[in-house]
């Protein structure tokens, strides 16, 4: 129990270290590593609870791809991040206001936090899963079919978002070559090459 | 799951398919050759659907273990939603050609959004709430930047997709909220666990997930995207964003106040009435300087959906009564604006001045007259359909003891009655003679004159929309 307690404490205050360092880093791209390691924390919190699929989602989403691309950006984009903290200092004392004001009010609501009548809060994933169930078959088996109109949804969102990403940014320019696998492999070579007998001495 | 939910949601169904067909269709196909056709058939397909859903019977089906909801509420809503888009989509097809902008994605992503509205309209469940309000939000970020050479329409779509996601996010932890106090997402369950005195927590819940809907309707305090995104987006955009997205967003709030918190009317009414006051109030103060006719739309449905949000806030089943017949009167107004705005260019390009309508009613006295109808109607003039939108309205607000809502609300529609004057004004006292174009399309005329007409001859009987708006009405408070 207590290697239990230890490690949620060290994932916790790794993930709570890993925002704030995000945040305050000046190097951006030490911004994206601080990042990934709040998602690792993160993870092995979800771990921590049982929650083994989430975790290895967030690890493979969040890590493996979105970071990375954040990587990417960060690193390609001339970006001029000095510029764009000085501006957000400007705003600084009265966003730290509302955001402490929301806090204390967060704070009284959860306080006093009830729940109505006959909603029992499950201690960890696996005491809503069946007795002995992996919680990788559980969530499959809700999510495609409790939940199939919401997978369903989810889908026609990413299509959205996929098209949208085509529409506002693919062009067909006229002088851009693009290859045409089809034309390449009908390419006839007597059509295309020519051969000439250049006598010594003389050009073409 | 079971072929019956498959069979509720087939209209749904339906549009989602065609929208995945004609993407295939255009990638592989003619491209952008096949974007007036595929705006015709979007369109048929709307007025299609529009008439399979509103002679669908009466009587209430749920599907997907009650996540989704087809009464007669929703098949009120869906009817206006996809009639409006289908009329708005053949307004602005002259436009989108003229500006090079006949894309074959255009009609495809207004069908996906339409998609996302349906389900809105039909959620009763959060998470199917939340999916429907991304598909649709989705859809209207990316057609709002759809004119990807103009900086402005660029930025329309960028910061309506940041602050969309603002709100989104503060929805879902509202949402969050009232999971946790109420251990079920379903509008059935919240209902039940909801009764007499709420928690402060749960409070926090149901206002945050008013202030994220009260986004996507531009009420007040969350209205400031409204003008920027209406003034960069094409015409034929904002004109599609001022009708078919604002019943959605409306229905949908509808639902989510009387479905899941019909337990605890009295706490979302103040909320409601506060923004229904700011929003009726900053929709008829700040359109008055406003120079561009786009500008000057965004703040007045900012104004109108302030009035709607007084007929919610009465809490009673004549005040949602009143709420939908004002909508489903609002968006034929603005189609009809719309319609004639559209049509306003000098030499075969666009114009948004409203100073350029300087005596046009000299150049062109036919659309003068049918624009002048619709603005006096939508200054709630009275006698014209827009008056009694707005007093029925009122009306519902002082039976459910609302006085100083409703006193409120008629000092708003005298402010905001100039700003409507001041354009007829110009239009038929200028200074200058107008150098519009007095031609135009015969699609938009007709759709400026039907609207026009509408608005005198609904008088009888509201054109018939009082008994299935008060059907909707009653299946949706209980």
């Amino acid at each position: 129990m207590t290697a239990q307690v230890l490690a949620f404490y060290l994932f916790a205050i790794a993930c709570i270290a890993g925002g704030v360092f995000t945040v305050v880093a000046r190097n951006p791209v030490h911004s994206v590593l601080w990042l990934i390691l709040s998602f690792l924390s993160a993870a092995g919190l979800f771990v921590l609870l049982g929650a083994e699929f989430v975790a290895m989602l967030l690890v493979i989403v969040y890590v493996g791809a979105v970071a990375v691309l954040f990587l990417f950006v960060v690193m390609m984009l001339d970006v001029d991040f000095a510029e764009l903290k000085a501006e957000l200092a400007r705003y600084m004392p009265l966003a730290l206001l509302i955001g402490v004001v929301i806090l204390m009010q967060l704070g009284m609501a959860l306080g006093v936090w009830t729940t109505a009548e006959g909603v029992v809060l499950a201690e960890r994933p696996d005491s809503v899963a069946g007795v002995g169930e992996h919680n990788t078959d559980a969530l499959g088996r809700i999510l495609y079919d409790k939940y199939f109109l919401l997978f369903q949804l989810a889908g026609l969102i990413l299509l959205v978002a996929m098209v949208g990403a085509i529409v506002l940014t693919l062009r067909h320019r006229e002088y851009v070559k693009r290859q045409d696998v089809v034309q390449q492999m009908h390419r006839d070579p007597s059509a295309t090459i020519e051969l000439k007998d250049v006598k010594p001495g003389q050009g073409l | 799951m079971q072929t019956g939910d498959l069979s509720i949601i087939l209209p749904e169904i339906v549009l989602s398919v065609f929208a995945m067909a004609g993407l295939i269709a255009g990638a592989y196909g003619g491209r952008d050759r096949l974007g007036p056709a595929m705006i015709w058939t979007t369109s048929a397909l709307f007025a299609a659907l529009a008439a399979w859903i509103g002679l669908q019977g009466a009587g209430t089906a749920t599907a997907f273990g009650e996540m989704f909801t087809d009464d007669a509420f929703a098949r009120f809503a869906k009817v206006t939603i996809l009639l409006s888009a289908a009329a708005v989509l053949l307004m602005g097809k002259g436009y989108m050609a003229r500006c090079d902008l006949i894309r074959f994605e255009y009609p495809l992503l207004i069908a996906l959004a339409a998609v996302g509205m349906m389900v809105m309209v039909s959620a009763s469940d959060l998470m199917a709430l939340y999916m429907g309000l991304e598909l649709q939000s989705l859809s209207l970020y990316v057609i709002a930047a759809l004119r990807r050479d103009s900086v402005r329409s660029t930025e329309a779509g960028l910061k309506y997709f940041v602050l969309g996601a603002l709100s989104s996010g503060l929805l879902l932890f509202g949402a969050s909220l009232v999971y946790g106090f109420a251990g079920t997402t379903g509008f059935a369950g919240i209902f039940e666990a909801v009764q007499g005195r709420a928690p402060v927590g749960l409070l926090i819940g149901l206002s945050l997930v008013i202030a994220g809907l009260a986004f996507k309707i531009s009420a007040a305090p969350f209205h400031m995207w409204t003008p920027d995104v209406y003034e960069g987006a094409p015409t034929s955009v904002t004109a599609f964003f001022a009708t078919a997205p604002k019943i959605a967003a409306m229905a949908l709030l509808a639902r989510v106040v009387y479905g899941a918190f019909g337990g605890i009317v009295g706490d979302w009414q103040q909320i409601l009435a506060a923004l229904s006051v700011a929003s009726m109030f900053l929709g008829a103060v700040a359109a008055i300087g406003q120079r561009n006719i786009k500008r000057l739309m965004a703040y007045s449905s900012i104004a109108h959906m302030g009035f709607a949000l007084m007929g919610l806030a009465a809490g009673t089943v004549a005040g949602v009564e009143a709420m939908l017949i004002y909508l489903v009167i609002y968006v034929t107004m603005n189609v009809g604006a719309f319609a004639f705005i559209l049509s306003m260019e000098r030499d075969g390009a666009p114009v948004v001045e409203i100073s350029a309508l300087s005596l046009y009613s000299r150049r062109s006295p036919t659309r003068a007259l049918a624009m002048l109808v619709l603005l006096f109607s939508l200054a709630g003039v009275p006698p014209l359909v827009g008056f009694f939108a707005k007093y029925s309205v009122l009306l519902a607000a002082v039976e459910a003891g609302l006085v100083w809502l409703a006193v409120l609300g008629v000092i708003a529609s005298v402010i905001g009655a100039f700003y409507y004057i001041r354009i007829v004004y110009i239009m038929y006292f200028g200074d200058e003679e107008s150098e519009l174009d007095a031609g135009g399309s015969t699609v938009l005329a007709s759709f400026l004159v039907v609207s026009a007409a509408l608005m005198l001859f609904g008088l009888w009987n509201l054109a018939g929309i009082e008994g299935p708006a008060a059907a909707a009405a009653s299946t949706l408070v209980r």
